[in-house]
Parts: C-alpha cells; sequence; structure tokens
C-alpha cells in the first residue's frame, strides 16, 4: 500500500513538473493563436479551417520564415461558444511572447473580444464576418474584416441574382426568402438585403432558424407555402446541410438557392451530393483552389513529409483555402510591420497591428506567394480596414464546385455609408472618439 | 484535538444563534476571505482572474441562488439561464436608457426584474412538482431566448441582436482591471452568501425544507405552500438575475442570448447536485469543480499525453474532457450522492476527531 502511494506521488510530480511552460530555446517566434471549432455545431466547417491555418504556417516555416522569424501556432478549442472563445483569448494572448493576431472564426465571439482587444493591444483579424461597420478603422481600430464582410458577401450576392434576371429593374416583385442562423452572424447580413430592398423593391421574408439549426423542417415548409423566387441562406455548420436536405425533402429547386460566404463548401454538400446539384454560394475573393500554386506547394513539402496537419483530401477544397488565406493575411500584415519596425525582428501586437493597416498586396505579390487567379490585391489603409470587395459565385455540379459569375464588387456608394453609419452609431454609444489623421502613423 | 469547541460558551443569545458558533470556523473564514483579498492578487496572474476567478464567482452566486430553490424548497427549475439572461438585460437596459444610472443600481433592478420573471413562472409550481415543473421551467428557458432574439426592443434595436456595456464605474472608481473586476464579484457574493445563509437558517428557509420534504404534511400544520413556493422563486431569481447581470458586464462585456443557454442552465444544475443540493456550502464546490475541471483537463491532458508519448489534437482533448467530465459526474453521484458538501462534513467530522481515531 505505501510502495502504491509513493509511486503515485512520484508519477503526480512528475506530471505535474511537465505543466511546467519548456523554454523556446530556438530563439524568436512569431506567435500565431488559432482558435479553433473541431468540436460543436461548426466542427465539420471549422476543422478544415485550422488545418489549413496550420499548415499554411508551417509552409512559411518552410519557406524560410518571415524574414528569419518562424512562426508557431497553439490551437485552443471553442467550439462555438463565446465564453469559451474568450477563456481561450486569455489564456493565449500573452504565451509565447505574445499573440501577434486574432482570428475567432465566430461572430459571437468577435463582439465578446471587440471589447477586449484595444485594451490588451492585440489586433483581430474577422475575414468575412464579426461586425461588418468594423471595416472603419476611424473607430475600430484594432478589428480588421479583410477581404470582405457580411454585408460585401450580401450585396455580391444580390447583385448575381440581378443579373440572372437581367438587371435590377427585373427584381421588382420578386420574393426573396432569407433563411439565417438566428444569432448575431445571422442577422448581420440583414441591413444590406434590406437596403437593397429599398432601393429596388423586392419583397422579402425572413425565416430565422434557431440555434443550431438542426430543426428546420417548419420554416421549409413555409417557403414550399410561400413560394419564393429565390432563397438566400446565411447559415454555418451543420445548419447548411440539414437547410439543403429539408429543400431536397420539400422540392425547392436548388437553382434558386444561394448561401453566404460561410454557406457553400463541400462539408455541407458532399454527403448529398446530386441532390444538392445547382446550389450556389458567394464567395470573396476565394473559393477551391485545387489547381493553385499553394496548393501544390503544401501538398508537396507538408503532405509529403507527413506533416500535414489534417487529410490530404481536404486541401484544396474552400475552407481549407480559407484557413490558408487567413494565415497568408496574418503573415503578409507581419512581413509589412518588418519593413517599418525592423526586418528579422519579432513583432508585437501593435507593431502588427500597423501591418495590417498598410497590407498593399499587390497581384504580383499574392502570384509569387502562389495564389494567382486564387485572390485579387488586398490593399488596407488607415480609415478603411477591408481591403478588397472582390467576390464571385460557384455553383455545386454534384460533386465539386463550378465558377459560374465573373468577378463581381460590391458596390461602395451603398456600403460605405451604412458602415460609417453603423460605426458612428457604435462610437456614440460606447462614447468613443473617432481616431485622428495623425493616429495613423503610430 | 484542534477543532473542538471546548471552552467556548456563550452567553448571549445573539452570539448563540450566529453563523458560524465556532471560534476557528470564525477565524477559518477571516482568514479566508483576508486571502481572498488580500493575498489572491498578489499570487494570481489576469488569466487567472478572467478565465476562472471570476467566472467561478459569478457562478456560485447563480449557484447559490438555484440551490436555494432546489436544494432548500425542492422545486426543480431548468430554467435558471432564462433568469440570468432577463437580469443581463434589464440591467443593460437600465444602464443604456438612463443616463447616469449607477451601475450597482442597475445589476440589482436587474436582479429585481428577474425576480418578476422568476415569480410569474413559478406559478406552475403550485400545482405541478417534480419533472414536470422542470418541464414548465423549460418553457421559461425557451420563452426568454425568443424574446430576447425576437423583440429588438431589449436590445437597444441594435442590428445584429448583440448588445455590450463598457465604462463600468462604482462610486466614481473605474472597473476595468481584472483585479477590480474580481474585487466586485467577490463584494456581491459575500453579501449575497450571508444573506442566503441567514434565509434558510431562518423562518423562510425551513418553510422552504419543510415544502421540499413533504409538502403536504407542510401545508397541514400551517405553512402557506403559495407563499413559501413563490419566495423560494422570487429569492432564487433575485440571486441569479443579479448573476447574470455580473456574466454580462463583468465577465463578457459583449454578448447574445445564447451565452444564457439550456446548456448554461444545465451547468448551473450540475453544480448544485455535485456540489451538494441545500447547501450554501455545496454551491461553491459546484461552482469551483465545474469552472475549474474542464480548464485543467484541458491544460492537464496533453502534458499527460506528452508524458506517454501521445500528442492528442484539440478536437481528442475537447472530446476527452467532455467523456471525463461525464464520468467524473456519474462517479461522485455514485459515491457520495449528497454531494461534495457531504464529503466537507465528513472531513470535518474527522477532524474533530484527529488526532484520535475514536
Amino acid at each position: 500500500m505505501k510502495l502504491k502511494t509513493l509511486a503515485l506521488a512520484a508519477a503526480l510530480t512528475v506530471a505535474g513538473s511537465s505543466f511546467a511552460p519548456f523554454a523556446f530555446a530556438q530563439g524568436k517566434v512569431q506567435f500565431f493563436p488559432s482558435l479553433t471549432g473541431r468540436t460543436g455545431p461548426v466542427a465539420p466547417n471549422a476543422t478544415p479551417f485550422a488545418n489549413g491555418y496550420a499548415d499554411y504556417m508551417k509552409l512559411v516555416n518552410l519557406r524560410g520564415g518571415i524574414n528569419g522569424v518562424q512562426t508557431l501556432v497553439e490551437e485552443c478549442e471553442t467550439a462555438y461558444a463565446t465564453d469559451r472563445g474568450v477563456e481561450c483569448y486569455e489564456r493565449l494572448k500573452n504565451k509565447h511572447g505574445g499573440a501577434t493576431v486574432f482570428q475567432p472564426l465566430s461572430t459571437g465571439i468577435t463582439f465578446a473580444l471587440t471589447e477586449k482587444v484595444p485594451a490588451d493591444k492585440i489586433p483581430m483579424i474577422t475575414s468575412g464576418y464579426g461586425r461588418s461597420d468594423s471595416a472603419d478603422g476611424s473607430v475600430f481600430k484594432w478589428n480588421f474584416p479583410l477581404i470582405g464582410h457580411y454585408w460585401v458577401a450580401g450585396d455580391t450576392l444580390l447583385q448575381h441574382i440581378a443579373k440572372t434576371q437581367g438587371g435590377w429593374e427585373n427584381m421588382r416583385g420578386k420574393k426573396i426568402a432569407v433563411v439565417y442562423h438566428d444569432s448575431p452572424f445571422g442577422k448581420e447580413v440583414l441591413p444590406i438585403i434590406q437596403e437593397r430592398q429599398k432601393m429596388h423593391g423586392f419583397e422579402l421574408q425572413l425565416l430565422p432558424v434557431p440555434a443550431p439549426g438542426v430543426e428546420q423542417k417548419a420554416i421549409w415548409l413555409q417557403v414550399r407555402q410561400q413560394r419564393p423566387d429565390f432563397v438566400i441562406m446565411q447559415t454555418w455548420g451543420v445548419m447548411t446541410a440539414t437547410a439543403i436536405k429539408e429543400a431536397v425533402a420539400t422540392g425547392y429547386p436548388r437553382e434558386k438557392m444561394f448561401g453566404t460566404w460561410w454557406s457553400g463548401a463541400e462539408p455541407d454538400l458532399r454527403d448529398i451530393g446530386a441532390a444538392a446539384k445547382g446550389y450556389s454560394a458567394v464567395m470573396m475573393q476565394h473559393g477551391a483552389e485545387p489547381q493553385s500554386a499553394v496548393v501544390k506547394e503544401i501538398l508537396d513539402k507538408v503532405h509529403a513529409k507527413g506533416q500535414g496537419t489534417g487529410p490530404k483530401d481536404e486541401v484544396g477544397q474552400v475552407l481549407f483555402m480559407r484557413g490558408v488565406v487567413g494565415a497568408m493575411l496574418a503573415v503578409e500584415g507581419v512581413r509589412a510591420a518588418q519593413e517599418r519596425f525592423g526586418k528579422g525582428k519579432v513583432m508585437t501586437g501593435e507593431q502588427a497591428r500597423w501591418g495590417y493597416e498598410n497590407l498593399n498586396l499587390t497581384q504580383a505579390k499574392l502570384d509569387a506567394l502562389g495564389f494567382k487567379g486564387v485572390m485579387r490585391p488586398v490593399s488596407t489603409s488607415c480609415f478603411d480596414h477591408m481591403g478588397s470587395a472582390w467576390a464571385r459565385v460557384h455553383t455545386w455540379d454534384g460533386a465539386k464546385f463550378t465558377w459560374t459569375s465573373d468577378w463581381l464588387q460590391a458596390d461602395d456608394q451603398i456600403i460605405k455609408p451604412l458602415v460609417k453609419a453603423s460605426a458612428e452609431r457604435y462610437a456614440a454609444e460606447k462614447k468613443l472618439t473617432k481616431r485622428d489623421p495623425k493616429d495613423c502613423q503610430s | 484535538m484542534l477543532y473542538r469547541e471546548n471552552g467556548q460558551f456563550k452567553t448571549t443569545y445573539r452570539g448563540d444563534s450566529q453563523i458560524f458558533p465556532i471560534a476557528q470556523d470564525r477565524i477559518a473564514i477571516g482568514l479566508l476571505l483576508a486571502f481572498a483579498v488580500f493575498g489572491v492578487p498578489l499570487l494570481a496572474d489576469e488569466y487567472l482572474f478572467r478565465a476562472i476567478l471570476i467566472p467561478f464567482l459569478i457562478l456560485s452566486l447563480a449557484a447559490l441562488g438555484l440551490n436555494i430553490l432546489v436544494g432548500y424548497c425542492g422545486q426543480v427549475s431548468l430554467g435558471t439561464g432564462a433568469f440570468m439572461a432577463v437580469g443581463a438585460y434589464a440591467a443593460y437596459n437600465f444602464m443604456v436608457r438612463i443616463d447616469g444610472m449607477p451601475l450597482l443600481a442597475a445589476v440589482l433592478l436587474g436582479g429585481l426584474c428577474a425576480t418578476v420573471v422568476g415569480v410569474i413562472f413559478g406559478i406552475p409550481s403550485l400545482r405541478i412538482k417534480g419533472l414536470y415543473l422542470a418541464v414548465a421551467t423549460l418553457a421559461a428557458q425557451f420563452f426568454v431566448d425568443w424574446t430576447f432574439l425576437r423583440i429588438s426592443w431589449f436590445t437597444n434595436n441594435s442590428s445584429s441582436g448583440s448588445v455590450s456595456v463598457s465604462g463600468l464605474e462604482v462610486f466614481g472608481i473605474a472597473i476595468d482591471t481584472p483585479f477590480e473586476k474580481y474585487l466586485l464579484c467577490l463584494g456581491f457574493l459575500v453579501i449575497f452568501a450571508w444573506m442566503a445563509k441567514n434565509l434558510v437558517r431562518g423562518h423562510i428557509g425551513r418553510e422552504w425544507m419543510a415544502i421540499r420534504d413533504m409538502d403536504v404534511a407542510a401545508a397541514v400544520i400551517g405553512i402557506r405552500p403559495v407563499y413559501a413556493k413563490l419566495t423560494a422563486f422570487a429569492v432564487s431569481s433575485f440571486f441569479v438575475g443579479v448573476a447574470g447581470a455580473l456574466w454580462g458586464f463583468v465577465h463578457l462585456g459583449s454578448w447574445e442570448p445564447a451565452a444564457f443557454s439550456i446548456d448554461r442552465s444545465f451547468q448551473l444544475l450540475f453544480m448544485i447536485i455535485i456540489g451538494g443540493l441545500g447547501s450554501v456550502m455545496g454551491s461553491f464546490f459546484g461552482a469551483a469543480f465545474i469552472v475549474m475541471l474542464p480548464i485543467f483537463l484541458n491544460q492537464f491532458l496533453p502534458a499527460l499525453g506528452n508524458l506517454v508519448g501521445v500528442t492528442i489534437s484539440t478536437a481528442g482533448v475537447a472530446h476527452a474532457e467532455l467523456m471525463i467530465f461525464g464520468a467524473l459526474i456519474v462517479f461522485f453521484l455514485i459515491v457520495e450522492p449528497h454531494g461534495l458538501a457531504r464529503m466537507w462534513s465528513t472531513a470535518k467530522e474527522k477532524m474533530r476527531l484527529w488526532p484520535f481515531p475514536h
């Protein structure tokens, strides 16, 4: 008995000592925390994103790091829950020399962290999600909805639908139903759709689905009853697949269904296969890019050596690419910061923030990184934290996605005033002062 | 040997009826509070404050409220998340719509709104018991979820449905560092725990316990079930509402209705079941267990994996957390169905005899 307790105590001490943070003797690293959703309601979709993020960071290290500085990724599981996301943020923000940038991949977590990052001086990249009004850098100094937000996706999607009808004039009198996730994520797309409705006179039917969105029979029976001309889906995770299955069951034509950036990826449609043929989704900048140079490089240098984070057939798929693009933007911002604050040095959160605000990814730079044909130029500034508003629409042909539209650009004339008004409302509520142009040099 | 009340004679009724009659207990509590106020800030870093201590304090307040309802009065309630949400949104509305509303007043008024809602949803308890009452309170949960998603007035007509507060201050002192938030929550918890302890020791508490143990017999001897049950709902919802307001204001800062979903209700119910139903101490134990265990597992499992040379993925850790969590709940309920509070009382009983075994 005594020997047993002694052995147990010894094992526990050894285990306890392995808690001690192992000092990185290999020198400086740029720490990129990764908030993952590998479990929970969005697991099938958030897992490829996290894998793409990690794989691109590994590729950056193999290419020689950011001017010699190696990247380090540490994951923390949030399961798409806001309080877990906040806990992960608190745990990781000071580790490994300080977090460079956070990408929460959840609108709920983004809202919560928007309050915290100004005090902690860590930027946040919220590509395609979060607060659409954070594109206004004069109010949101630390938020970067790079390459687009919900209103860009909504606007370009409506532009595509109008094109298929032969122009905005033919949209008058048409009925559009919006099936959305009943949460800040789902509701964020509504302002732009309502704005376009005022301009062009189509009818709008709003159909919220309570989280996590696996109960949609009633909603789709309503759709069958109302017979809208189009259905726009603002869904994420298991909700998308459920919606399409219900549409198949009620017989609503998939050609009239359009998803936003988060609602059109392989995990949603793979299981449904041919029955989902004709379903389209708008993609900001990238889609599924199995032929791109960066994908080939990841397969050659990372997966061939057995270093891949996820399964090999995921590489090049829509959400994997989203992770790759997210990682690329994170790294390029740091590289831009190094131009000013010292090449080859580890950047702090504040310095990285300047980098994200002065991102100038020309087509030549993007092609050199391996994103030829995948992305169009991204250029941010002090007051524009979005950087680009390009999108295309792709359609599921039963087995894969194919592009069914040219490059579309969101209408700045409509979006800019919306963003400005919303940001000013936020600033008034929080009693914030707008940034001085002189502050842009910091 | 050390934990005996030899030589401690009470000479006043007041002395006899104090919460901690044994001097060692009073000293221990005094030391604990002193440590909590002065010692913890010296030892704890920001992460410990923000991710462990503050959620622990707020959730133990909520667990205390729920324990009053379920543990002391025997009314099963699955709507605790809803009452937290009511407290949080009501406090938010008071802060946002009335200029210059002090934080403490907003939080307490939020608690009062939760009281009203709690009493309304407690009315079914006058007719139904047990599982059926649980279902009725579950209706409260979903109804409140729906209200704060659909009725945009409650979220100040925000387009996304998410609300946020900032610039907290109490009597002119700004509350922005984690330590100040921790002290604010600690202050609330100490005062409310003291209130709860006195309530359950008094005649109201005894009425609640009589209703819990045998409500027909209680009615026969003259305890009005309406009064007892509705006061239990009222007091419990007040505690839970204040905890909800603190959760939204102090811990999250910005929240949406999903922060107070059914998972929160279950979490609080597990806290009091594991901690010990019908015990003030049990609420704290349960809250500590449930707040700290997932975080502990999250950090410990990869270390354990490294020890045996196995790398566990983040998804694996999350899944293992859930499994181990569930297994531990089952284990505790088998080994000690009356919860950690009973284990604590047993330990104290043994302390009375230590070091002599007989």
